[in-house]
């Protein structure tokens, strides 16, 4: 019979899209284990690039990460306050949301660029700073859509519960509203880092990259992931082998943050 | 701290979003003002791209760039698009639960590893594929639009499958009360139900797909010449930016600005079409 | 009641939902006679809803549930049928075009109100335009929502008020003429108004069909239904014809439930 013919087709290929799918992923991360296992050693973790190592790029990686989550965690979770507890159901309240949202997609190398024009062309020298605001920038919205979506959450009963008790507004969102809301975005907060720690694009021509360890923000920075762009470029047996050491720690780290992530969330429900 | 400044600093920072777009457009066009005023429109159709010896002045046309972008955002979607759908049909309505849950955090799991990873091993382990099927030289325009089509399959599939999952059950039940095969249910009822939630989750994927730098930093050949077969070797505007920004000058510097402004430009169309016309509720990152 | 009346028996059935230790229904026996309308009642989570569903298979949608026992389905030409033993999806649809059900809350598909009605009819394999349009036509005035939707049948059923989907949800089923119309408390997301009119829709059906109908509302058991079941913790505790039950039950339990003294 035709209908069941055409049914039959159809799921078998969507599982056979599912099983591609599942290939590829398999696919990236053996060669990349392989590739990686094959070219990591001890001597890596405690040298800088300059002696073939990466000490330098995950410090100087962590660094610009951390420190951007310290704006664009504090920022997106505020703005994320604003849009549920205090503009809610405002025009304002939903505009902000939409452009925070087209943000989110914004190109990551604009980002870059834009941020080179305010705080690389002005200064004349690629510097951490930079580096580090055009993670922030990445971050903030996607910290804002967490905490939204993570505070629409929070029945409203108990706000109202609290109001009752005659808490001030400030206090109850401070005190119970992101109390009852922390673990899911606490998820948002360690999924957002893993995202941002793997960026390369709008560090480029920001934070660049340094061979040497180094804790000055005002200068060339080092990357993990922008050496690994140059890296993986050059013609040289021994730089590929150190950006695909680099590419599977990168990839070790970004998997297990989510990983840790999602594990938090699923514990809570 | 006072009620007031929690409440005017959480108001300030809502507010960032908004100065931040408004900041981004004002600092490219005034940048790219240069450049707009010397070539105006005819940018996009021109396809010299060469500086003059002593670095300050010299033709460009955008046409290179953003039809390689354009190109390999195009193979991408026309490859990902079937099989992210087939992907959310997979999870959604054929996979029992067991087999779902896990599959569901693969794909996930692929949609969270960074975009460099995936260009690194397409050009080592995709490209030399990719040459020993279509020629060429492994890199060029089809192979950055393959494996840009599996970078972003993950992510249109989980935004897929979210909005296919909220077809009540009951709906379907109905459907197959009426005697309809699965196929039929998703054809007549899920898919047209999660109509907007799909078509969003497909346009956020091509916005994502156009401003992609690494991945196909690695794979599309990076080189300023128009494309005449489907391998050949090019560039587009986000890989263009990574590899040239930098080094380019004055005039050339300018150029560089109008093609970011012109793919934020485009971008931001295309999010907020995706967003204000299909996606009514948000969705936040999974 | 003989066997030449019945539409559909149940014997000895027992089911048990996938990954259960044990059986929500136990060792089942009802009979349903044509052209009658049986209510089933019972405080929630008797298992009314889960017999129901057995009786067009929809369980099968989601796998791992057990049956045991037998459902018997007599065709038109006094075949007997278990619906229990059937594995191919062919059955299952066919099963499906003889016993139509109608959920709890009204589920218009995303498309025109004609489109609705002919949905069945199309997927059974009708073509035939001035055919097609006879049949929607025929079930609309069956359901008793021409009048309403006859000038707008182009326009996309999600427009009609609560009411008016439920009654073309109805005619959906009915266009496809099947023998037993399922009705899983078809009028509880409903305002009384709309309840009425598909109480009495529901009473003018059965001289085509033959109906079930699951509710919690015992007046409309009592007002609607030739025949009642009184289910509670999965077993089926007292069948009989309607006045019987809700007059002079047999059992303490069922009067204890139908005087409201719990439920």
């Amino acid at each position: 019979m035709n209908r069941l013919v055409l049914n039959k087709i159809i799921l078998t290929l969507s599982t056979l899209s599912a099983l591609i799918g599942i290939t590829f992923l398999f696919w990236i991360l053996a060669t990349l284990t392989y590739k990686g296992i094959m070219s990591i050693s001890w001597a890596i973790f405690v040298n800088d690039l300059v002696n073939g190592g990466i000490r330098n790029l995950l410090a100087g990686q962590f660094v610009m990460a951390i420190l951007a989550s310290f704006i664009a965690v504090p920022v997106g979770m505020m703005a994320g306050i604003y849009l549920r507890e205090y503009g809610h159901g405002s025009k304002l309240a939903s505009i902000i949301r939409n452009l925070s949202d087209v943000m989110m997609s914004a190109p990551s190398i604009v980002i870059g660029v834009f941020v080179y024009a305010l705080l690389v062309d002005p200064f004349g020298s690629y510097n951490g700073y930079a580096g580090i605001v055009a993670l922030a920038i990445m971050m903030i919205p996607i910290i804002i859509s967490t905490t939204d979506n993570m505070l629409s959450l929070v029945p409203t009963e108990l706000r109202e519960a609290g109001m009752a008790l005659g808490g001030s507004k400030h206090k109850i969102i401070v005190q119970i509203v992101i109390k009852a809301a922390k673990v899911g975005i606490l998820t948002g907060i360690l999924l957002s880092f893993a995202r941002i720690i793997g960026e390369t694009a709008p560090l480029l021509f920001t934070s660049a990259n340094n061979q040497f360890f180094t804790m000055d923000l005002s200068g060339q920075f080092p990357s993990l992931t922008v050496s690994i762009y140059n890296l993986a470029t050059y013609p040289d047996e021994a730089s590929r082998e150190l950006a695909w050491a680099a590419a599977f720690i990168l990839t070790i780290i970004v998997l297990c943050i989510n990983l840790v992530g999602r594990f938090l969330i699923r514990n809570k429900k | 701290m006072g009620g007031q400044f929690f409440r005017h600093f959480s108001f300030f920072s809502a507010t960032l979003s908004f100065f931040l777009l408004v900041g981004i457009f004002a600092i490219l066009f005034t940048y790219a003002q240069e450049a707009l005023a010397e070539f105006g429109i005819d940018f996009l159709s021109a396809d010299t791209w060469e500086a003059d010896e002593d670095d300050e002045g010299g033709v460009f046309g955008g046409y290179i760039p953003i039809i390689g972008t354009l190109l390999s955002t195009f193979i991408a979607m026309v490859i990902a698009v079937p099989l992210a759908m087939g992907i959310a049909i997979f999870l959604t309505e054929v996979a029992s639960e067991n087999l779902a849950k896990p599959v569901s955090i693969a794909i996930e799991l692929l949609a969270a590893i960074p975009s460099i990873i995936y260009g690194m091993w397409g050009l080592f382990y995709f490209a030399p594929i990719v040459q020993s099927i279509f020629g060429g030289n492994g890199v060029g325009l089809l192979t950055a639009g393959i494996v840009l089509a599996i970078m972003i399959i993950p992510f249109m599939a989980a935004i897929t499958r979210d909005a296919m999952n909220t077809t009540p059950n009951i709906l379907k039940e109905s459907a197959y009360a009426m005697g309809a095969t699965k196929f039929e249910v998703i054809k007549d009822v899920i898919m047209p139900y999660s109509k907007a939630g799909i078509i969003g989750s497909i346009i956020l994927a091509l916005g994502r797909a156009l401003g992609e730098t690494m991945a196909v930093a690695f794979l599309i050949g990076s080189v300023m010449s128009t494309v005449k077969h489907i391998t050949d070797p090019t560039t587009s505007i986000p890989v263009l930016l990574a590899n040239n920004f930098a080094e380019a000058q004055d005039l050339e510097m300018s150029a560089m600005y109008y093609l970011a402004l012109i793919l934020f430009v485009v971008s931001f169309i295309i999010i907020s079409m995706a967003k204000f016309y299909f996606l009514g509720r948000k969705s936040a990152v999974k | 009641m003989g066997k030449k009346n019945m539409v559909m028996e149940l014997k000895d059935f027992t089911f048990t939902y996938a990954g259960a230790s044990k059986p929500s229904l136990n060792k089942i026996n009802l009979p349903v006679e044509k052209h009658k309308i049986t209510a089933m009642i019972g405080p929630s989570g008797c298992g009314k809803s889960t017999l129901l569903r057995a009786m067009n298979r929809i369980h099968d949608l989601y796998p791992g549930n057990t049956y045991e026992g037998k459902i018997n389905l007599y065709t038109k030409d006094g075949q007997v049928q278990n619906i229990l033993e059937l594995k191919k999806e062919n059955d299952f649809i066919k099963l499906r075009q003889q016993v139509g059900m109608i959920f709890q809350k009204p589920t218009p598909f995303p498309m025109s109100i004609f489109d609705n009605v002919a949905y069945g009819l199309r997927l059974s394999g009708l073509k035939n335009k001035a055919e097609l349009e006879e049949r929607v036509e025929k079930a609309l005035k069956g359901a008793a929502i021409w009048d309403e939707t006859k000038d707008r049948l182009k326009e996309s059923a999600l427009g009609l008020s609560g009411g008016q989907q439920q009654r073309l949800c109805i005619a959906r089923a009915v266009a496809l003429k099947p023998r037993v119309l399922l009705f899983d408390e078809p009028t509880s997301a409903l305002d009384p108004i709309s309840t009425g009119a598909i109480e009495e829709l529901i009473a003018e059906l059965k001289t085509d069909v033959s109906v079930v109908i699951v509710t919690h509302n015992m007046q409309q058991a009592s007002r609607l239904s030739d025949y009642t079941a009184f289910m509670y913790l999965g077993n089926l505790e007292e069948f009989d014809k309607t006045d019987k039950i809700f007059l002079n039950p047999k059992k303490k339990l069922t009067e204890d439930y139908i005087t409201g003294r719990f439920g």
